[in-house]
């Protein structure tokens, strides 16, 4: 059963569940979904998280009853949901800051790091914190890790961080408290207007190893 | 066209359009001005569309040389001090800068941000179709620098329009600010609950375009810390471990996993971010419905004040 949050003057936020779950997300991404093919006038936008859809409207125009009665009609219909979208994204391990510090801290080799790295099977939660930090679930248990105790600044976009059961690729130079494993050519960032932002929530991710020649030599 | 070379300018000063909509599920808050409706009165004196940009000033202020041609302007906002060589005004004016001329903005009596607007088109990067910057990214329009040009196109003196414009009672500091409960006000114990509402609350000087930091009693969270990252709104009160609360402000990040006890009413975010540190701040709670009447009113007083027959 969903609940229906009222904020402030101009959003409701949906609620499928207090806890991260594959159930919950998919729920979230199907309303997200049915929403964006049938908006209601004053629709603004919605945002995607964990286990919640903060729906954002016009006051002007629409009321919080009359929006969460528009998304109770969506909830009630059958959904299909839009199948996702698998990026394949090289990541260079060589010269990674913490993969050292990473190996020690889990007990593992660092070519074990990487298996383990490679191995995860992640999927966009939701993007945060920064534009175009796309939040990816998955990382395996055998290297998941808390953050550092003091964020590192001026971390360049494109590098590779994990922390928790989360994994994310840098986008901007922006401090960071997680581990910095790898960095990647692929940008999220794409810096082409007519797709801004390389995966939209839900996109499944597949990493593969590529060495530090094979770095330089990719576009 | 005319070019205007930046002499100074202080921290978090930036071009700014109405807001960078509808990206919020990639991690990009809509940005533009902290006073939305200081910023929609400023350009309206000219008639500029929606999307046109303006220059966001802070308490740090702002030099502009005038080093060819001339412009009218407006500066609409807080209480700001506005100099063209040795003559002085308040903000809520309109006047016209020619060459070899100079133009000081810096902070008056009261407020906390106002608005440089020109009867022109003021150019600006942009960054997915707006000009409004993102400060922590400084993606989009960008933050002024010293020796930096900013350059007018059509740029038209417009001596009618010049002299001061009404600063109307709502654009002033807002001290009483409207909030509903939520959304996870149950994380918070029933005292805590009590002293927001009832309990005075003062802006630190943890304050930027991202939000502002307050300093009252604490609202520790109970059992909260490990809550699944939620999405978050400009106006959220988001509480951290340390039970401080912060107002969430234009360049807020979207999503976070501390609890917010209560989020502001939109109406009241314009005269709220016009207070200064170390003033005084009291929560009205308030229903939801009440909440979507307050913005009825706040926008049916702008329309007002917008239209007014000059």
């Amino acid at each position: 059963m969903a609940l229906y949050r009222p904020i402030a003057d101009h959003a409701v936020l949906v609620e499928f569940g207090t806890a991260i779950s594959d159930a919950a997300h998919a729920q979230v991404l199907a309303l997200d979904q049915a929403l964006t093919a049938n908006p209601f006038a004053g629709f603004r936008e919605a945002t995607p998280a964990f286990v919640n859809l903060l729906v954002d409207f016009d006051p002007i125009m629409t009321d919080h009853a009359e929006v969460e009665a528009h998304l109770r009609l969506l909830a009630d219909q059958p959904l299909t949901p839009r199948t996702p979208v698998t990026w394949q994204v090289p990541v260079c391990y060589e010269n990674a800051p913490d993969l050292d510090e990473v190996a020690r801290r889990t007990g593992l080799s660092t070519d074990a790091v990487i298996a383990a790295h490679l191995a995860g099977d992640y999927r966009v939660f939701l993007y945060g914190f920064a534009p175009g930090y796309a939040y990816m679930g998955g990382l395996p248990e055998a290297i998941k890790l808390d953050r550092k105790t003091t964020p590192v600044r001026g971390v360049p976009a494109g590098q590779i961080i994990i922390a928790g059961t989360m994994c994310l690729i840098t986008t901007l130079v922006m401090p960071t408290g997680w581990w910095i494993i790898g960095r990647t050519p692929t940008r999220v960032l794409t810096g082409d207007e007519a797709r801004p932002f390389l995966f939209d929530v839900g996109d499944h991710i597949q990493f593969h190893r590529v060495s530090q020649a094979e770095f330089e030599a990719l576009p | 066209m005319t070019r205007l070379r930046v002499a100074f300018a202080g921290p978090h000063v930036t071009f700014q359009d109405s807001g960078r909509l509808g990206r919020m599920r990639y991690g990009v808050p809509a940005s533009g001005p902290m006073d939305r409706k200081a910023f929609a009165i400023a350009q309206s004196v000219f008639g500029n569309p929606p999307d046109a940009a303006a220059i966001e000033v802070s308490l740090g202020g702002l030099s502009l040389d005038c080093v060819e041609g001339q412009v009218t302007f407006a500066v609409v906002g807080g209480g700001f001090i506005v100099q063209i060589g040795s003559r002085r005004m308040g903000a809520w004016t309109v006047h016209t800068l020619h060459q070899g001329e100079r133009l000081v903005i810096r902070p008056g009596p009261w407020g906390s941000w106002t608005y440089l607007a020109f009867a022109g088109h003021l150019m600006a990067p942009q960054w997915l179709g707006s000009s409004a910057t993102h400060g922590p990214s400084g993606l989009g329009g960008g933050t002024l620098v010293a020796w930096q040009e900013v350059i007018v196109q059509d740029a038209r003196v417009e001596h009618t329009l010049e002299g001061s414009i009404p600063c109307p009672i709502w654009a002033r500091p807002r001290p009483v600010i409207h909030a509903v409960l939520g959304p996870q006000d149950r994380f918070f114990s029933a005292d805590s609950l009590e002293d927001l509402a009832t309990q005075p609350f003062y802006l630190t000087n943890s304050y930027d375009r991202m939000g502002v930091r307050l300093r009252g009693p604490s609202l520790t969270p109970e059992g909260a810390l490990s809550i699944p990252s939620e999405p978050i709104l400009r106006g959220s009160v988001q509480v951290a471990g340390d039970g401080l609360a912060t107002v969430m402000l234009a360049d807020h990040g979207t999503t976070g996993g501390y609890p917010k006890i209560a989020t502001v009413v939109s109406d009241d975010l314009d005269g709220f971010v016009q207070l200064r540190p170390n003033d005084a701040v009291r929560f009205k709670l308030v229903s939801a419905p009440q909440a979507v009447a307050l913005a009825r009113a706040g926008d049916k007083a702008l329309r007002t004040y917008l239209n007014r027959p000059r």
